[in-house]
């Protein structure tokens, strides 16, 4: 019995629709991780993006060398690193908001390349052009930069959206109740994983590859005409 | 106890954590080959397997496979040790992540590289190997090491099946000291190290395929 | 003389689009034959129905006594594999963009065929491919890597190395379109020589008029999947019959005059 929903074990099939309710509170844990992670994800990597192209050899280094130490290590470790170091200086938050810190962190290593990317693949004349046409800082950035940048990043950013998705199951070792979280929960208490695991599998499948397939139907509806992707 | 103390047990688990890593990059790479040549071939069966395998470990998130292979197939009287249960499913992850890279090298080999070695006459599979994989190769090498790298991350989840990997090893010495942050730290510094090695050896790879004046550097973006 | 080369009311079609109608057409053993026509007429269309690198429809088509179609073949080829390898030891293609192996050694391109399609002994094909990249002059070049060549001495090597097969029918499809103005004499050379061997049956898609006028028995004028116009390449070019033919000939010729000069300019 949890969150009022009692299990049936009598068979595996209704066992499996038993818990489904339960999941199904699991799953709105997890997307909320996912979505929270990914804001943190999107607008983090835009400040180390920025930050990487400062006039500032010693910010720009600074900032090239996190990103990569971020890229390259495990986020389970930098989810405990969070967890148990945070509140040693006094930072105390829910678990749910840490697990969401530690994928949005993770991932912010991975849009800042993204908009690097896009960034870069602006020819050095359109800069030029923008000079010569007198356009402020953020007249460039608002009209020339981001309208040619937002075709080519678009299908990056969504596809670690998926990845991130996948990854959410992680938060459940620091006690967050998402999907798998839940089904552990049932596990220990039934005595039987085959069902529950199984079923947090087939409930990621459709929802991976619905996603995958609306991130294309995204990529192909971007307005990109005039702009060579490649 | 100074942090001197903490880098034997860390070392130990360090160890493991390289041992699974480096075998599973290897058997997920030979599956990432036998899987993705498997998607190119005519055979329907064939391609049809490869693709399922792709899709379902590619779709689910790998702490799911990890639990199910440790905790729900003994329940159906399947049961490994934890270390091969952790190779085993590292293995099938990389694979099928590498199955899409090798699939993708395959396919961009030019048509006119085909056309030419049937006018030869070579035969299917002698194309397959002598002609399309040396050109393909080279392809797939930034993308593997991507893969690679990603592996020893995912690397760290086997902890959680009581694997004594690094990730492991810090928790006991975290439960034991409670100097989370130096833990830590030296944990992840680490993983870096290990990584930067992991880099290293996929450029010496990538630097020896590419050597000679077969394919200049030039000719690839 | 039988025919070594006979198509028999060939029709090949690309989804919608009807490339071969009804196609007839024959070539003598040991016959020089070039196919010219605007872009789009099907002339390498019949090349690639050729070598087995595209599959046609409907009709008959047979080389060297061998029908391209089995009677219960199966697939777009209606034949097996085993049987399209056995059409393609008698014939070998030069294609446009040369298409050597970026990874293998000039000498290797060479000798892979022989040793792996022929089972011939290595150093026998090793010796016969000596002998071939002399004959196109690209010995000292045997070591070389593809990468390391110009477009004419690919296409040189391209030429050997179809040549090792051993094939009876050889066939070149734009075999100097994709090279800059300087480098086709070279290339054009080797074809000409080629041209003297009295046993190699030569099929020759180029633009090249002023060439195909000198090397060819035949020259053969497409368009829309037939042919037009055939006959001596002396009578065709002096005084076509067709008008489709002239215009072409005129359009195609008055582009490459002034081409030439100007070249001639060049010191």
């Amino acid at each position: 019995m949890m969150y009022g929903y009692a299990w049936d074990t009598t068979t595996p099939l209704t066992f499996a629709i038993s818990i489904l309710p339960i999941l199904g509170i699991g799953l709105l844990v997890t997307l909320k991780a996912a979505a929270v992670g990914y804001a943190i994800a999107l607008v983090l990597g835009l400040v180390l993006a920025l930050l990487r192209r400062s006039r500032f050899k010693i910010i720009s280094w600074t900032v090239a060398g996190f990103t990569e130490f971020v890229r390259d290590t495990p986020l389970l470790v930098q989810l405990f690193f969070l967890y148990y170091v945070l509140p040693d200086f006094g930072i105390v938050l829910p678990a749910f908001m840490t697990g969401a810190l530690a994928l949005g962190l993770q991932y912010s290593a991975y849009t800042s390349e993204v908009y690097r990317g896009g960034i870069d693949a602006i020819p050095r004349g359109q800069w030029e052009a923008a000079t010569a046409l007198n356009l402020t800082r953020l007249q460039t950035y608002r009209d020339i930069v981001v309208p040619q940048m937002v075709p080519r990043i678009v299908p990056s950013l969504g596809n670690y959206l998926v990845s991130m998705l996948k990854e959410t199951p992680v938060l459940s070792v620091v006690t967050v109740l998402d999907m798998l979280g839940l089904a552990n929960m049932i596990g220990e208490r039934t005595f039987e994983y085959l069902v529950p695991l199984s079923m947090v599998g087939l409930i990621f499948l459709p929802m991976t590859i619905i996603c995958s397939a609306l991130i294309y139907a995204v990529e192909r509806a971007l307005p990109k005409s005039g702009i060579p992707l490649r | 106890m100074t942090w001197t103390q903490y880098l034997p047990p860390l070392l130990k688990g360090a160890q493991v954590t390289v041992m699974i890593s480096l075998s599973s990059i290897v058997i997920g790479a030979m599956l990432a080959f036998a899987a993705g040549i498997a998607r190119t071939s005519s055979n329907r069966i064939l391609s049809g397997i490869a693709f399922v395998y792709i899709v379902l470990f590619r779709g689910t998130p790998l702490l799911v496979q990890l639990f199910w292979f440790y905790y729900a197939l003994p329940l159906i009287g399947i049961s490994f040790d934890p270390i091969t249960t952790g190779i085993m499913t590292l293995s099938l992850l990389t694979g099928a992540f590498g199955a899409e890279v090798v699939r993708g090298a395959l396919l961009s080999v030019p048509h006119t590289q085909l056309e030419a070695a049937r006018a030869l006459n070579f035969s299917k599979t002698y194309t397959l190997w002598h002609i399309s994989m040396p050109q393909a190769v080279i392809e797939m090498m930034p993308a593997f090491g991507n893969l690679a790298i990603q592996n020893l991350k995912d690397t760290a989840l086997v902890s959680l099946i009581s694997i004594a990997d690094l990730t492991f090893q810090a928790q006991s010495m975290r439960n034991i000291t409670l100097d989370s942050a130096t833990v830590y730290t030296l944990t992840l510094v680490g993983y870096f190290i290990i990584a930067l090695c992991l880099m290293l050896v996929v450029r010496f790879i990538e630097m020896k395929l590419r050597r000679g004046p077969a394919f200049p550097r030039s000719a690839h973006s | 003389m039988n025919p070594i080369i006979r198509f028999e009311n060939v029709t090949k079609r690309f989804g919608a689009l009807t490339v071969l109608d009804n196609f007839n057409f024959e070539v003598g053993r040991g016959e020089k034959v070039t196919l010219i026509g605007p872009s789009g007429s099907g002339k390498s269309t019949v090349l690639r129905i050729l070598m087995t690198l595209e599959p046609f429809q409907e009709g008959h088509l047979e080389l060297d006594g061998i029908s391209y179609h089995e009677p219960n073949g199966h697939g777009p080829f209606k034949a097996s594999e085993k049987h399209l390898h056995k059409i393609r030891c008698n014939v070998g293609m030069v294609f446009q963009s040369f298409n050597l192996f970026p990874h293998m050694t000039v000498l290797r391109n060479i000798v892979e065929a022989p040793v792996a399609v022929l089972k011939m002994k290595r150093d026998e094909a090793e010796s016969r491919a000596t002998e071939l990249l002399r004959m196109v002059g690209l010995y000292d070049k045997k070591d070389h890597f593809p990468s390391q060549l110009s477009g004419g001495q690919q296409q040189r090597v391209a030429i050997a190395r179809a040549l090792a097969m051993r094939p009876r029918v050889l066939l070149f499809d734009e075999p100097t379109s994709a090279l800059d103005p300087q480098l086709v004499g070279e290339v054009l050379g080797v074809i000409r020589d080629l041209a003297q061997e009295h046993d190699l049956t030569m099929l020759l898609v180029t633009h090249e008029m002023r060439f195909a006028r000198e090397v060819s028995d035949r020259v053969c004028f497409f368009d829309k999947g037939r042919i037009v116009e055939q006959g001596d390449p002396e009578l065709l070019f002096s005084n076509p019959q067709q008008p489709r033919t002239r215009e072409f000939l005129s359009s195609i010729l008055g582009e490459q005059a002034p081409a030439r000069e100007s070249l001639q300019r060049v010191p």
